[in-house]
């Protein structure tokens, strides 16, 4: 059990071990809702809160059910069953009471099922052996990271709509290309904290 | 032992637990009370919210043909929707054009019923039936075409135009989990309300491999419909049907829909096939010939060797339309085949001068 504040996984996992670019995970849905603010700021936050939650209960699944009957080698096919059912919840939550936003994101709120960020958070939550409070500030921290990098593409994607790049170059492929200059950029957090 | 009987136990509590949240979540977040469902301005109805379009209707017996069975992907159940539809969603977005998504026009099978919803849909629908029917017949008409023989039920009110078609459920059977409806055009009379007939010929697929392998005589299969708006028109004019493989089908109802009303008109059927084996019925057809008032069955061959015992016609149907049909005749004519055999059939019409208002077409 690392001897790490909890607060300071929470801006790491925001800023040094930002999801997207220290780990590279979630890329599929990265790219594809990063086009508009609005949009990617929706599945910003139902990333976050899907994050915040599931981290939170695979933590009580782990320790509390897997560990005691020495199931810890279920860890995959368990988190993704909790992950699954919680992003259908999510859904019929959003279907009911946040229609706009639920039209919005479109056929991109089930696939928030398959980001690997949200499954990846919780793995990394066992291999750091986090206690309750870290696992929560870690899940939490990491949805905002993750919100924090596709809001930032978007604004970027938003200003280079109009710009005059090569034709192979345009979507998927100089989004790619930035992610990885900020990738660069997000290096200079690196020296402030480390907690992996 | 132990740990197996650890796993399994802890796995199905889990999921079982969740599986509990879901179906609360579903019983009382996805409850949207009753709203009111209104079709072409007729009394709205009172239905419950939360389903699609498509199943909602399907609920009030009214049935919108979709040959994907509400997946998305064949773009059939498309209706009209003049209020209460919310956005069109991106699901809609490929098989929805811009003009008529702007109409109003949305896919039933994935727009779901929240609010009061006032739509308009063709008023032939209202016919459509879904009923279980028997296999009382099902014979092989060539190697690869069976002709499939139905009872339907006894208090059943089905009624269809000659030239119509049904739609027949595959049930999930082995080597296909997916359960699917397919489009078959009715061969039998529109007078015969006891019993339906189909040619189904064997392409591999889901549908005809589940006709032709699995189901039998005894049987019952799922059937809807009628649907469709290729079927016979009353008039005075000369009448040309042409068809190849199972496009017989509904050119064999609408000549006994002929036979049936006495109808004195003057009509030529041009079938195409490959080879002689590839003809079937014919003795009905020539039963036609002696009953209608002037009927005449015209087959052609595209195949036929010196070797093969034949003495009718030869080549593609165009031929024989080229043949026998009068320039700037008074016709109206019916089709029924393959995209490519109707498109050339239709450009040897327009040089026979016969206006497009005058053919009718299914294309499969």
């Amino acid at each position: 059990m690392p001897n790490i504040h909890p607060l300071v996984i929470f801006f790491a996992s925001i800023f040094t071990s930002n999801m997207v670019f220290s780990n590279f995970l979630g890329m599929c849905s990265f790219i594809s809702v990063s086009k508009e603010i609005p949009t990617a700021a929706g599945l910003g936050i139902a990333v976050t809160f899907v994050l915040s939650i599931t981290t939170v209960l695979n933590y009580l699944v782990y320790h509390y059910i897997m560990v005691p009957f020495g199931l810890e080698y279920l860890q995959y096919i368990v988190f993704i069953l909790v992950i699954a059912a919680f992003v259908q919840l999510l859904e019929m939550i959003m279907e009911r009471y946040m229609e706009q936003l639920y039209y919005a994101l479109g056929i991109f709120l089930p696939l928030i099922t398959v980001n690997c960020a949200i499954l990846g958070v919780s793995l990394f939550m066992v291999i750091r052996n986090y206690t309750f409070m870290q696992s929560l500030f870690f899940g939490v921290g990491s949805g905002l990271g993750w919100l924090l990098a596709i809001l930032s593409m978007a604004g970027i994607r938003s200003r280079i709509k109009e710009a005059n790049l090569p034709a192979g170059l345009r979507g998927p492929g100089i989004t790619l290309i930035i992610t990885g200059i900020m990738a660069m950029a997000f290096i200079g957090f690196s020296g402030i904290v480390q907690i992996s | 032992m132990e740990t197996i009987l650890i796993t399994v136990a802890v796995i199905t509590v889990i999921a079982a637990i969740l599986a509990l949240l879901l179906s609360l979540a579903d019983k009382y977040i996805a409850d949207y009370g009753d709203v009111e469902l209104t079709i072409n301005a007729n009394e709205p109805l009172t239905v419950s919210a939360g389903n699609s379009l498509l199943s909602t209707l399907r609920d009030e017996k009214i049935f919108i043909p979709s040959a994907c069975g509400g997946k998305g992907t064949c773009g059939y159940c498309k209706v009209k929707v003049l209020e209460g539809g919310g956005p069109i969603l991106a699901t809609e977005k490929s098989l929805v054009t811009a003009e008529e998504a702007a109409n109003g026009v949305r896919l039933s099978c994935q727009l779901k019923v929240k609010n009061n919803i006032h739509i308009e849909i063709p008023e032939e629908l209202f016919n459509v039936r879904e009923f279980e029917a028997e296999v009382i017949g099902d014979d092989h008409v060539t190697k690869t075409i069976k002709r499939m023989r139905f009872k339907l039920p006894a208090d059943l009110d089905f009624n269809f135009k000659p030239g119509q078609y049904v739609q027949l459920k595959a049930p999930p059977y082995e080597g296909s989990d997916e359960e699917v409806y397919r489009a078959y055009s009715i061969a039998s009379s529109a007078g015969d309300h006891g019993h339906l007939e189909l040619l189904i010929g064997y392409t591999g697929g889901i549908a005809t491999t589940y006709v032709h392998q699995h189901l039998k005589q005894g049987d019952t299969v799922d059937i809807n419909g009628p649907y469709g708006d290729f079927y016979y028109q009353d008039g005075d004019s000369d009448i040309l049907l042409v068809a190849a493989g199972t496009g017989m089908a509904p050119i064999i109802s609408i000549l006994h829909h002929m036979r049936d009303n006495n109808i004195q008109r003057k009509a030529r059927f041009f079938f195409g096939a490959k080879t002689p084996d590839d003809l079937f019925m014919t003795d009905e057809l020539k039963q036609f010939e002696k009953d209608l008032y002037d009927f005449k069955y015209l087959p052609t061959l595209s195949r036929v060797t010196d070797d093969m015992a034949w003495d009718g016609d030869r080549g593609r149907v165009n031929v024989s339309i080229e043949k026998y049909v009068e320039d700037g005749g008074n016709y109206t004519a019916y089709l029924c085949g393959s995209p490519q055999m109707i498109d050339s059939i239709v450009e040897s019409l327009h040089q026979k001068h016969i206006p497009d208002e005058a053919i009718f077409f299914d294309k499969f």
